[in-house]
């Protein structure tokens, strides 16, 4: 069956793999966890406001991206993206957006829907008391919510946030549909190249597995530690 | 925006010749409707038997469910579509890899088969943690009561636990549906691949993802009324009415 497996061509294109594809998608993963976060921890207080104004569009978005695919929604945004930045910029074509920076603000706008969810329910794990007390102390809503209930929502939820990290990071690999190199597309354009397909594509799954495979045993190692103890 | 918006285009003959770009959309719908399905028989069957194996008393079968599970929710979706339609054949036997290369519609069948075991691992962690979230001593009624193992899963065990999993299951059959818009990389014409050429033909982009959008849109919103009224039917007497789980 491995009779005539080629591994040069692993060996050969390692270099272009990681340093090209592995940098890119990590990159990636990144910049659109940290937007991704910070979008969806403000869709989840505009949620949970009692102003119908914030919660009904903030469910909208939520509920809205959470039922389309995320191949379709890259299409979306790549060829929505640069009309997006002719309206910001007052261009007077549809301005030039590479397809990192297209990429990257697919990823954090979809993402920021399956964060809100989270942080969502990780502001409901902390009791109301919590809430009443900050108010009675004297603090105001920003200062409740920075000093008091978000960061024991973090702490609360970041299994859940690391376990959607890496999600994040599997995902990206869709990336392909618009023939960008990242790992996955790197793995693929050696592939194709090289006539290779059954060596480039077992191991991307490996190197996917590996990496996958040991930031959830991490995660599950850190839930134990960083669990608040009642 | 200076965009030329031309939503007629949709009773356009598409370049197939015969059908309009809306019939292409229609047809691209079926696919994906029955690609989720089928792969959603595949899923729940081995996903019910993964998980309910990762509740057993036997160390050794609960850790071949752990890897069933690690294996198949650690390779991106995209990563295995790719294993099953190019290197599967290949490792065959060349006469068997040679047959499945050259059955029709061979993307339409590696995407069931794809999405079934993929979705199954996600289904084994409900089914078990389901059966989990039930008191053990259900499990030790049962035995006391003299069932055997598989009768106290059988009359105890799991028409409890697939009542309490109905909303997780709920949203693992959205997310079949929506992952199978993956299954246009190995060139399904599922919704989104139509979406697609539509937009390569008539340069109508933003009619073509419109369309699209609201269709999974309708869909969703089917599948997620259906599913409250069989959640209301099925709900077990006594306990709270579950969310549906952010998971997806």
């Amino acid at each position: 069956m491995f009779a005539n497996f080629d591994f040069d061509v692993i060996s050969r294109s390692l270099r272009y793999l990681f340093v090209e594809g592995m940098t890119f998608t990590l990159t990636l993963t990144a910049l659109a966890t940290l937007g991704g976060v910070v979008f969806g921890t403000a869709l989840a207080l505009m949620r949970l406001s009692s102003f119908r104004l914030l919660s009904v569009p903030a469910a909208s978005y939520v509920n809205f991206m959470r039922s389309l695919p995320l191949v379709l929604v890259i299409f979306w945004f790549y060829f929505l993206v640069p009309y997006i930045g002719q309206w910001i910029t007052g261009a007077s074509r549809p301005t030039q957006v590479g397809p990192f920076w297209s990429s990257l603000v697919t990823f954090m706008l979809f993402e920021a829907a399956y964060f809100c969810e989270i942080m969502r329910a990780g502001i409901q794990s902390i009791a109301r008391g919590q809430v009443q007390a900050a108010y009675a102390l004297g603090l105001n809503y920003r200062q409740a919510m920075t000093y008091i209930v978000l960061p024991q929502a973090f702490r609360n939820m970041l299994p859940v946030l690391l376990t959607q990290t890496i999600i994040l990071f599997q995902d990206t690999s869709l990336v392909y549909v618009l023939s960008i190199t990242d790992f996955l597309g790197a793995a693929s354009k050696v592939a194709q190249r090289d006539g290779r397909l059954v060596e480039m594509y077992l191991f991307a799954a490996a190197v996917y597995f590996v990496i996958c495979l040991a930031a959830s045993l991490l995660v599950r190692r850190l839930n134990s530690r960083v669990a608040i103890l009642r | 925006m200076n965009y030329n918006w031309n939503w007629p285009i949709f009773l356009e003959l598409s370049p197939e010749g015969a059908t309009t770009y809306w019939q292409t959309l229609i047809y691209g719908t079926g696919w994906t409707l029955t690609t989720a399905m089928l792969a959603w028989v595949i899923a729940l069957g081995f996903g019910s038997v993964v998980g309910v194996l990762r509740t057993m008393p036997n160390r050794g079968l609960v850790l071949v469910g752990d890897a069933y599970v690690e294996l198949f929710r650690n390779i991106p979706l995209l990563v295995q579509m790719f294993l099953w339609y190019f290197v599967l054949p290949e490792l065959l036997p060349r006469s068997w890899g040679l047959w499945l290369k050259q059955l029709p519609n061979a993307s339409f069948y590696t995407a069931v088969v794809c999405l079934g075991f993929y979705t199954s691992a996600r289904i084994a962690e409900q089914v078990r943690a389901g059966i989990n979230s039930l008191p053990r001593g259900q499990r030790m009624a049962g035995q006391a009561l003299g069932l055997t193992l598989p009768q106290t899963y059988r009359y105890v065990l799991l028409p409890m636990a697939f009542r309490i999993m109905l909303p997780p299951l709920t949203s693992e059959f959205i997310n079949i549906i929506k992952n199978s818009a993956v299954a246009l990389t190995i060139g399904l014409l599922e919704l989104t691949a139509r979406a697609r050429a539509m937009q390569e033909f008539s340069f109508q982009v933003f009619e073509a993802f419109t369309a699209a959008t609201l269709i999974y849109l309708f869909i969703n919103i089917v599948v997620v009324n259906l599913m409250r009224i069989l959640e209301r039917r099925v709900a077990v007497p006594g306990l709270i009415a579950l969310q549906p789980s952010a998971g997806r």
